[in-house]
């Protein structure tokens, strides 16, 4: 299969990342991973059962119980932009 | 620079002469930083350096032992690949995005090799996001390979497996998403094990694939390695699929005493897949690799042939995933919280964007583009789900296999460590490198790369074992009687500093 330009974009879009400068040459290179992808469709998979992870366990269970001690300090300290415990960002709404 | 005995020394050499205080910890840690610092500028396997941090610690190790409280690795130096978080020291990913990330927090690993004792020589580098297979991609420059510099050291833990090559590190952790421990080690002549998963904890070791990262360990040999490992394996509660068993004490079980002196691999059958064994393989990989098979014989253990028939699936299916599962585990960057920010932007949407594409490189973003897509209303189907039913398949192959033999043997990589940038205009091209490492990370089963000989061009060419789950010990003592009888893994790069 091969992507459009337009398909590049919405991904992009979607990704949350910056349009390419150069749209065609991103289509390109994702068209050659695809390539290589399309070998997976040589396989008959009708009646396998898809392998999420390698080992089966169920999800642990834990006592809902404070593990942590507060380090709001120590995280906001490596934040772009943080004041009074709070994180900073553009305003979203007017 | 000559290599001393010291530098070359394995792990149990260095722990006797700290325990009989023959050196001390600071004595000893100072001359790796000192080795670092004079050959470092001509590898780039470092990313950061703190020697007053690294000498307090080594400070703290001496006094341990003055103690007698002393560990396996008490006061022994070791580097840790970047992806693993450190407190209070940088931690980048080798990406621009957390080139300013201070860690507040340790990786389990790293708590645990802390406890130990263990002295943290530095960060090492690596592909940015543990995207590659030739550490070219990281934002503070390729790794050379201390073998031929101007060649790759292998990715993506490159950074980890050419200090511990070329001696600036006796040992040092990795994580292996794809074949990140094997190749690198492969590639540089070392010994490299990426355990079952679940065995180390992924907790604080910087998301990549979520069910396929493993972190690892190198050493110059499989001795060197079941130390390291020993200490890096754990339950762990705070990763969801940290599995809760039993720890081993690897370095006691490839010591195990053997009947037959002569034949200490008598009993173990090495299963060879021929889909390992191309006809376009390289002639000299298959000549390498066929006299290391020869001498496992020799040592005792038979050979027979066994089939993977979908192993040939491993890369499409392998990418497919790790792509899909990074697309969703780097949407964590998004310059509010930590890590690179945008310095202009004209909105939300429009800081995460630039913020994003501004930190990550192309290879990191054309990963997240291809698992967006994979992900995708209307594509999901076709890609993800199918690469998930794939993988079943693939690692039903490894299950029939293990029935019929103990371990798996081939090569680790079909190429040895090329030209830096000679790959970089095809990523597809590198991806295919990724061949015989790839179908055992989604099995989550246990690998080991060890060196076995040397191309035309001087460059180490490395044997693959594989095991079934939980066999660590097997594949450590299999490698150990192998070393026991060879000297591949005691050549050393003829490293020396670069002209000032």
């Amino acid at each position: 299969m091969s992507l459009s330009n337009e398909q590049v974009v919405h991904l992009a879009r979607l990704a949350r990342l910056s349009i390419p400068e150069d749209v065609n040459v991103t289509r390109k290179q994702l068209d050659s991973i695809f390539v290589l992808v399309s070998q997976m469709q040589t396989v008959d998979t009708t009646d396998v059962e898809p392998m999420s992870h390698p080992q089966e366990l169920a999800a642990r269970m834990r006592e809902d119980v404070v593990t942590e001690t507060p380090c709001l300090a120590a995280f906001q300290a490596i934040a772009p932009q943080a004041e009074a415990g709070l994180y900073l960002v553009p305003k979203v709404i007017e | 620079m000559t290599l001393s005995p010291i530098f070359d020394a394995p792990v149990s050499v260095l722990r006797r002469a700290l325990d009989e205080k023959e050196i001390s910890s600071i004595e000893l840690t100072g001359l790796f930083l000192d080795r670092i610092e004079a050959l470092d500028p001509g590898l780039n396997a470092f990313i950061t350096v703190d020697r007053e941090r690294t000498l307090a610690e080594a400070r703290a190790a001496d006094e341990r032992i003055a103690r007698n409280e002393t560990k396996p690795l008490t006061g022994i130096p070791l580097a840790y690949k970047d992806v693993f978080c450190t407190e209070g020291m940088l931690t980048t990913c080798a990406s621009k995005m957390l080139s300013n990330f201070v860690s507040p927090y340790d990786a389990h690993v790293v708590s645990l090799l802390k406890q130990a004792g263990a002295v943290n020589l530095g960060k090492t580098n690596m592909d940015e996001c543990a995207m590659g297979s030739s550490s070219e991609t990281s934002y503070y420059g390729p790794v050379n390979n201390p073998w031929e510099p101007g060649h790759v050291a292998g990715g993506s833990s490159g950074g980890s497996a050419a200090a511990v090559a070329a001696r600036l590190a006796p040992i040092a952790t990795g994580s292996d998403t794809g074949g990140s421990v094997r190749q690198p080690a492969a590639f540089c002549g070392i010994t490299g094990i990426k355990p079952t998963y679940g065995l180390v904890s992924r907790y604080g070791m910087i998301a990549y694939a979520s069910s396929l990262d493993q972190g690892g360990a190198f050493g110059a040999s499989a001795e060197d390695c079941a130390l390291l490992l020993s200490a890096m394996t754990g339950f762990d509660p705070r990763d969801s699929t940290s599995l809760d068993r039993p720890t081993e004490n690897y370095a006691a079980a490839i010591e195990a005493p053997v009947s037959d002196a002569a034949r200490p691999l008598a009993g173990l059958t090495i299963g060879i897949p021929k889909e390992f064994f191309p006809d376009e393989m390289g002639s000299e990989i298959r000549a390498a690799v066929e006299e290391a098979l020869a001498q496992y014989r020799a040592l005792g253990a038979s050979l027979r042939d066994i089939d993977l028939p979908n192993a040939r699936l491993a890369i499409p299916v392998c990418y497919v995933i790790a792509m899909a599962e990074a697309s969703s585990n780097l949407s964590r960057f998004d310059g509010v919280r930590y890590g690179h920010r945008a310095a202009e932007y004209a909105d939300l949407v429009d800081m995460y964007c630039k913020s994003r594409s501004e930190g990550f490189g192309a290879e990191v973003q054309r990963r997240i583009l291809a698992g967006t897509f994979v992900l995708s209303h209307g594509y999901y189907d076709a890609y993800y789900l199918q690469a998930q039913k794939l993988r079943r398949l693939i690692a039903g192959d490894f299950q029939r296999a293990f029935a019929g033999c103990d371990l798996i043997a081939g090569p680790t990589s079909p190429v040895t460590a090329w030209v830096l940038g000679s790959m970089s205009d095809d990523p597809v091209q590198m991806y295919l490198a990724d061949i015989y490492t790839t179908p055992v990370n989604l099995a989550g089963l246990p690998g080991l790369s060890h060196p076995c000989g040397f191309d035309a061009a001087g460059l180490p060419i490395g044997l693959q074992l594989i095991g079934n789950y939980f066999s660590e010990a097997r594949l450590l003592t299999a490698t150990h009687r192998f070393q026991q009888a060879t000297d591949w893994h005691l050549r050393r790069p003829p490293v020396s500093a670069p002209a000032a």
